[in-house]
């Protein structure tokens, strides 16, 4: 049995915002009866066409490929098309405090659904997938070559989802992404990609800025918190959360396996050394009790 | 909650007499039975009564029966001991549709060198046999096919396919963990070489099983290095589990009409009700010949998991044949040999019965399921656009 959260669970048995909007502003739909799973989401938007103010959406799929749905459907609500945009598959999961990382394919999909659906809103041209054979990957920026034939997946795809979730291994991306989870024959082509992107992120060695504005230094402790430091403790079964930022001060609180783990002030020090070489010197990271 | 439990072909519960059959031999009389003092000794009968209710309810020998720790090692060791037999034979035979126990070991095979044929089913889930008549030959060293799915209940004629076996000088086992207990097996005067049974699909507990193999049978053993039962399979004996398997092997016996006809007729009243509730639905492996306990149903647009875990909300235990649920992403091996269509192979549900079922528990699922799908199709945009056209 999974080990689905208490969240991902409410979010199956009473799902927030099934159904349709007729006179929707946006509709998205990826996936297909074939590959198991599939989501159809709309959006609403304000008369001033700026903010997402209603979604439903119909889902196929298992009970996290619902709750996934449900999830983006609450988390979108309130938000400008860029802010929905800004959106990772990651979050949706946060938001369901977590997903088997086998399943985290169905947050994958719902992230997909909302491009696709603010792509076709904005005019941009979006392939019809309604056939058995298409499976759907449907958002433009996604066209490319095919890597996974049982799936319909593209190269293009794959490597996004490889960068933004700092994969590392065939396994993983067929957790994300469904690529290699049925015939496995594309799974060498899968790892040359892995290694395409983890090449061209060591090819280009981040370097810390020289200097930084208070609000552009706020950014980027931001960003190497989500890029750089979580990934590694989710791979460790924990997390962190950044609960203030104060000049150079940044206040953490570790949660899940981290959260009174004996070792977390070692991963305190991980944490600012990380922050030190990637953002500013001054950095001190303190930690908040959970 | 009280559990309903219609997943049988997965395991069962240990029949109370069962567990009442091994429990001394835990903590008063644990001797080991290849002692030489009276204190194994007793427990050296108990384990030669099992051996003959074992064999009893398979009419064969007690020399012929292998106590092993489960089916899968039963089914390991008859393939690899035939290829050792026959050194020269490289073919090895199998069906699409088997269990993983049969089917991962004959697919690493292929890396060994053998060749390996995987006989193939029709919509129904038959055997294909004239595939098999055409793929035997000389060089063929075993024949593998389980007696029944485990996903669908089809039975397949293994008795006519081990005479193609024997016929060009292969030997044939049969995997026949869930036929067992369910139906009717007699293996004197059979052309069957080697059988796997497993302890806890009939009221046994788990981590015993039996490697049934017919007297005169070539054999190397898989494990080596004790001279328990008679050197083709060393390993002090699970004693406990061996007396409470001969105990349940006795009462499958006794309880094998129960099977064909109150547990039969639980399961035919089970898929009619809901065949005719619940529209866009097909038996999987309708039109064959079946266990008197399992039905696959598989239900259009919507997906297998999302069914089970909201009949677990109700206590509800059942098995899909989805690929949701086990982690792959692609439906059941079984289900996609069989062609079963692909707007409903992710949908597959099977119920599996027991002598336990009672018919409260088949009405309250008659009662449950349809509002269920009915909620995950609503759901579902496939599902939506099929109840508009209904409408």
């Amino acid at each position: 049995m999974w080990d689905y959260t208490p969240t991902v669970k409410d979010h199956f048995l009473n799902p927030r915002n099934v159904g349709e909007i007729p006179d929707a502003d946006a509709v998205g739909e990826v996936g297909s009866l074939a590959c198991g799973d599939a989501l159809k989401l709309y959006l609403k938007l304000d008369n001033n066409k700026e903010k997402i103010v209603d979604a439903k959406f119909q889902t196929f799929g298992c009970a996290s490929a619902i709750a996934s749905s449900s999830a983006l459907t609450e988390m979108v609500k309130g938000k400008t098309l860029d802010e929905a945009m800004a959106i990772s598959n990651q979050e949706i999961a946060d938001f369901l405090g977590g997903l088997p990382e086998e399943k985290m394919h169905c947050s994958v999909m719902g992230q997909e659904a909302l491009e696709v659906a603010i792509a076709k809103y904005r005019g941009e041209p979006v392939p019809d997938h309604d056939s058995e054979h298409d499976q759907g990957h449907a958002y433009p920026d996604y066209e490319g070559e095919i890597v996974c034939k049982c799936f319909g997946i593209t190269d293009t795809f794959l490597k996004k989802v490889i960068e933004t979730n700092r994969l590392t291994t065939a396994e993983q991306v067929t957790h994300f992404t469904k690529a290699g989870g049925a015939c496995g024959g594309c799974i060498p082509k899968i790892q040359e990609l892995i290694a395409q992107v983890l090449g061209d992120a060591d090819a280009q060695p981040r370097k810390r800025p020289e200097k930084l504005s208070n609000m552009k230094k706020m950014q980027l402790i931001q960003e190497v918190l989500e890029r750089d430091i979580r990934p590694l403790l989710w791979a460790d079964g924990g997390d962190l959360e950044l609960i203030d930022i104060d000049g150079s001060i940044v206040q953490v609180a570790f949660r899940k396996a981290c959260a009174g783990c004996a070792s977390s002030s070692n991963t305190s020090r991980m944490v600012e050394a990380k922050l030190r070489d990637l953002v500013a010197e001054d950095i001190v990271v303190e930690e908040v009790p959970a | 909650m009280k559990e309903i439990y219609l997943d049988n072909n997965a395991t069962t519960k240990v029949d109370e007499a069962v567990f009442e059959e091994m429990r001394p031999y835990f903590c008063e009389l644990y001797g080991n039975p290849s002692s030489m003092h009276f204190f194994g000794g007793q427990v050296q009968g108990k384990v030669t009564e099992a051996r003959s209710r074992v064999a009893a309810l398979l009419g064969a020998s007690p020399e012929e029966i292998i106590f092993t720790a489960c089916g899968t090692e039963s089914d390991n060791a008859a393939i690899r001991s035939a290829l050792e037999v026959f050194p020269d034979r490289r073919h090895v035979i199998t069906s699409r549709v088997e269990h993983p126990a049969v089917l991962t070991q004959c697919r690493n095979l292929t890396q060994k060198g053998y060749r390996v044929t995987e006989i193939g089913v029709d919509g129904a889930g038959r055997l294909d046999m004239e595939e098999l008549k055409g793929a035997v030959d000389t060089d063929t060293a075993i024949v593998s096919l389980m007696w029944a799915n485990n996903e669908t209940g089809v039975i397949f004629p293994v008795e006519e396919a081990a005479a193609v076996a024997k016929s060009k000088g292969a030997l044939f086992h049969s995997d026949a963990v869930q036929a067992i207990g369910k139906i009717p097996i007699d293996m004197s005067g059979s052309n069957i070489d080697m059988l796997s049974l497993s302890g806890h699909k009939l009221h046994a507990p788990k981590g015993i099983g039996v490697l049934y193999l017919r007297r005169g049978t070539p054999f190397r053993p898989f494990l080596v290095g004790g001279h328990q039962e008679k050197s083709r399979r060393a390993g002090t004996e699970n004693a406990a589990a061996i007396i409470a398997l001969g105990r349940a092997c006795e009462l499958a016996g006794q309880h094998m009409q129960v099977e064909n006809s109150t547990v039969k007729a639980q399961r035919d009243r089970l898929q009619d009700a809901l065949m005719s509730a619940i529209p866009n639905a097909r038996i999987n492996g309708g039109g064959a010949e079946r266990l008197p306990n399992t039905t696959s149903i598989a239900f259009e647009f919507v997906e297998g998991e999302a069914i089970l875990l909201l009949l677990s909300e109700l206590g509800i235990c059942a098995s899909s044949g989805s690929a949701c649920t086990s982690g792959s992403l692609e439906p059941s091996h079984v289900l996609r040999a069989m062609g079963v269509p692909f707007t409903c192979a992710h949908g597959s549900i099977r119920f599996s019965l027991s002598r336990y079922t009672s018919d409260a528990e088949i009405d309250t699922v008659i009662r449950e399921m349809p509002p269920i799908i009915a909620r995950l199709r609503q759901m579902s945009p496939f599902g939506r656009e099929f109840l508009k056209g209904e409408s």
